[in-house]
């Protein structure tokens, strides 16, 4: 006996199917240089084909073969092919208008109950803020921040107040300004989105941190009667960006909800359950602030009248609840 | 109390893809993943120092001032925030970092690999990553740094060293999105040993005693060697399965082990064909 070799040889069965596998190799080479449209049509129906040709492959060579490394070989292909197959993706156009359509109102709506607990919060900070302030000046340090007030604190004149309500700005440069908000209030709002992880109690002191400020500049502003005016400089921009920051922090908080309570489900899966539609409203929490930080960096600059900024402000506000909650309920993702 | 279904303390999990087939991923291991975040910091800042010396220029050539800082600070807020998110929503989900060592990322259920879930996972390096160079950066700016730094330090260490303390290697982002890293090395298709075998008359042969001394096991061992070609190596197990078969025959090693090869795995793959597998050489089936 010469030949040593079996009848049924792992090279005949190889031999037959190694032409497959080289152009599944090829094929994916070309999807991962992101040319995926630049295939034809007849790739693209050969590639679930070859991908089920490979797999079965593999489930014949862990039966039949014992050599590793064309094994090792077909399992390494096969994965390549299952990730690349299994992640098959619309184009990023498709995408975004799917997200602007449904994915982010649905996602919004999803985390109602941290946002009425964000925002009773918040309002319930400032309003503690506000009578605290009131009742003893020396408060306002500790909720204010001396570089934020900037001059704006309990000892300033009426007239330095209503200066920075109603002057135009000093510097020109209007379009830095509006990009530094965006920047700053972004990074803010991320944090307090990130914070969520544990169990939300940071998100939940940033939020009510930023409403004790909200209400300590009240207390700074209204007793010289400028209440009124105050509200139109905060709303112009103030109904979108305070809107986003409490969206951030229930985005957070729903995070940390789901990894404290998770309930029925696992808390693996609850918690990334809840943080996939935690980041898609993050990616609107981003877009609002660009919005806030154009109409705080050109609007309330530019418009020093109460009216048209009460205007602004309620229009937009109006815009993002019909935006969010104005759509239809059972649109499916 | 025992858990019912602890998980592995390797790296190796397994993947049942919708046909039914189990794909076995190896996930990254720490360093690899330290290693491939380094590379993306250092290419980070090497484009951050790019972008202020370009904005620098123009901010110093006189009339675009404002358009200098204005692309500064936006091409420094996208580069924290969206850097990683760009290049993992796409066809390889990895960062350059994870393409060098061969990693990507992959949804732990094993199913599409949403953007949303990579935008969880990379907003969460704000709280891993930059809070603790933050308050390292406030501390070394103090000197010595305060309590209250020095706990906050501590607490935003436990989120930077998360993948060590799980079997999964998850960090906080991987959680909160429901994903990890696995391995993802390209394998090229080797040559079939049998074909080596040469087929001319000189070849040794073996009788049937002789190849039921061995195992799958040990034909797995003996292909690695003959695939790493080591002299010193083919010459220790030649002398010792020629010592194990009792045989004599003085021939060149690496002839008489690509023969023994080929005959071992054709009679255990013959086995194979019958239903039985020979595990290793204590196994009797």
């Amino acid at each position: 006996m010469t030949d040593t070799r079996p009848l049924f040889a792992v090279r005949h069965f190889r031999a037959e199917r190694e032409e497959d596998w080289a152009r599944l190799e090829a094929l994916l080479d070309r999807v991962e240089k992101r040319s995926a449209r630049r295939l034809t049509d007849d790739d693209l129906s050969e590639l679930p084909r070859l991908y089920r040709a490979t797999l079965s492959a593999l489930s014949i060579a862990r039966e039949t073969s014992l050599d590793a490394a064309l094994i090792a070989y077909l399992e390494g292909l096969s994965t390549r092919a299952y990730f690349i197959l299994y992640s098959a993706r619309e184009p990023i156009g498709v995408k975004l208008k799917q997200f602007v359509r449904f994915g982010l109102p649905q996602a919004v709506r999803g985390i109602v109950p941290e946002l009425l607990v964000i925002a009773a919060l918040f309002f319930a900070s400032a309003l503690a803020g506000y009578f605290l302030v009131t009742a003893d000046p020396e408060w306002f340090g500790a909720m204010v921040d001396p570089s934020l007030a900037a001059g704006r604190d309990m000892e300033a004149s009426a007239e330095t107040l209503r200066a920075s309500l109603y002057d135009p700005p000093k510097q020109s440069g209007l379009e830095v300004f509006a990009t530094m908000l965006f920047t700053h209030n972004s990074r803010i709002a991320i944090l307090a989105f990130a914070l969520g992880f544990a169990f939300g109690v940071p998100t939940l002191f940033l939020v009510a941190s930023n409403g004790a400020m909200l209400g300590g500049f009240y207390a700074a502003f209204v007793p010289h009667g400028l209440g009124y005016g105050l509200t139109g400089w905060l709303m112009i921009h103030g109904t979108t960006e305070i809107f986003a920051i409490l969206l951030a922090g229930a985005a957070g908080l729903h995070i940390g909800r789901a990894v404290a309570f998770p309930g029925s489900r696992a808390r693996m899966a609850a918690a990334s359950e809840a943080g996939r539609r935690a980041a898609k409203v993050m990616v609107g929490v981003v877009a609002m602030m660009l919005v806030a930080g154009l109409l705080e960096g050109f609007g309330r600059q530019l418009i020093s009248q109460n009216l048209p900024r009460y205007a602004i402000g309620i229009v937009m506000l109006a815009l993002w609840l019909v935006y969010f909650f104005g759509g239809r309920r059972g649109a499916r993702e | 109390m025992a858990r019912a279904n602890r998980l592995p303390r390797t790296l190796d999990r397994a993947l049942v893809t919708p046909e039914g087939v189990v794909l076995n991923v190896r996930l990254a291991s720490a360093s690899a993943r330290a290693g491939a975040l380094i590379i993306d910091l250092l290419l980070m800042l090497v484009t951050l120092g790019l972008l202020t010396w370009a904005s620098f220029g123009l901010w110093s050539s006189g009339t675009a001032g404002g358009i200098a800082a204005i692309l500064w600070m936006l091409g420094f807020f996208a580069l924290r925030n969206f850097y990683f998110i760009a290049f993992e929503s796409g066809p390889r989900a990895a960062t350059i970092g994870k393409r060098l060592v061969k990693l990507r990322v992959v949804a732990r259920d094993g199913g599409r690999l949403t953007t949303g879930a990579v935008v969880a996972r990379n907003m969460m390096r704000e709280v891993e990553l930059m809070l603790p160079l933050t308050m390292l950066a406030m501390a070394m700016a103090e000197g010595g740094g305060s309590g209250t730094l020095s706990f906050g330090l501590a607490w935003a260490a436990i989120f930077l060293f998360l993948p060590l303390f799980n079997r999964d290697r998850l960090r906080a982002g991987d959680i909160v999105a429901g994903t990890w890293v696995v391995e993802n090395e390209r394998r090229k298709i080797g040559i079939d040993l049998i074909d080596a075998v040469a087929t001319n008359g000189d070849t040794p042969s073996f009788s049937a005693d002789e190849l039921a001394v061995y195992g799958t096991f040990e034909l797995h061992k003996l292909e690695a060697v003959l695939r790493q070609n080591e002299d010193a190596a083919i010459e220790a197990v030649a002398a010792t399965i020629r010592g194990k078969l009792g045989r004599t025959d003085w021939g060149d090693d690496r002839v008489f082990l690509e023969a023994y090869y080929a005959a071992l795995r054709g009679e255990l793959e013959g086995g194979l064909l019958m239903g039985k597998r020979k595990a290793d050489k204590f196994d009797t089936v």
